[in-house]
């Protein structure tokens, strides 16, 4: 990469739609050592597991909070940890926030790395670690209204395979 | 000394998006969980969604941080539930 090419950011939080292959050829650009890119994208779904019917709709919109300022800090502490274990080249994040519809696009983890097992790792580090740690907080429509959603036990194990304890979605004893 | 008061998601709609809030010179150190306290003696709504048992995360100048934590003067202060992104 030449040294007057302005860095490109490394997280977007935007209430725009982000475009996949446009992201993929910014990571890779000027950089002809990267062998290997992984994306994870996490979409808005119309159901939960465990809802009383598998098999129906039970939820219509969704609306996503963040809180600007930190929420960028910690993703870019994040990307750092991820560029200091893992054997990777770069590392991008766009989270939307604001209004979404079933379906929408809601999150992009990208890494670029030389070899493949490396950008795997990191994307999935990189995204266990987003979900229980960066302030960010969904508010789903339902049949029954408008509900805040609750976090999860089973994101913290994830964390944990990382060597990396939170207690985001365990209720403290009263 | 002052602290700003920041509030997110469910405790944004029960209090609102936060306030700024005096201290007297001279009054001790105050942690985060002493803050918290302060809150929950208002009555309310804030004992309620600030109420103990809850489950709430708290931020100190835009770092996630520990009810021990201490708060500086001028220090920003942020409740919220937990994360739910991604």
């Amino acid at each position: 990469m030449s040294s007057t090419t302005p860095a490109r950011p490394r997280v977007s939080i935007q209430t725009e739609d982000f475009d996949l292959s446009a992201e993929v050829a910014a990571l890779r650009a000027g950089d002809g050592a990267v062998g290997a890119v992984t994306t994870f994208i996490g979409t808005v779904r119309d159901r939960h597991a465990g809802q009383p019917d598998p098999d129906s709709a039970s939820i219509s919109a969704m609306e996503l909070e963040h809180y600007p300022g930190m929420t960028e800090r910690a993703i870019e502490a994040m990307i750092d940890e991820a560029l200091r274990r893992f054997d990777i080249r770069a590392a991008r994040v766009v989270h939307r926030v604001g209004p979404l519809a079933i379906g929408d696009q809601i999150v992009l983890v990208a890494v670029s790395s030389m070899h493949r097992g490396e950008s795997f790792q990191a994307c999935e580090f990189l995204m266990d670690w987003l979900k229980s740690e960066a302030p960010f907080w969904k508010k789903e429509t339902t049949l029954e209204g408008a509900r805040w959603v609750d976090a999860r036990v089973s994101d913290e194990r994830a964390l944990a395979r990382w060597g990396i304890a939170s207690t985001n979605a365990s209720v403290p004893a009263p | 000394m002052t602290i700003q008061i920041r509030y997110f998601a469910s405790l944004r709609e029960a209090l609102g998006a936060g306030e700024t809030l005096t201290l007297e010179p001279g009054a001790p150190a105050l942690t985060v969980g002493a803050l918290r306290e302060q809150l929950i003696a208002r009555g309310g709504a804030h004992a309620e969604v600030l109420a103990r048992g809850r489950a709430l995360r708290a931020a100190l100048n835009q770092t996630m941080c520990a009810e021990t934590a201490e708060i500086a003067d001028g220090a920003e202060v942020a409740f919220f539930p937990p994360v739910t992104g991604g």
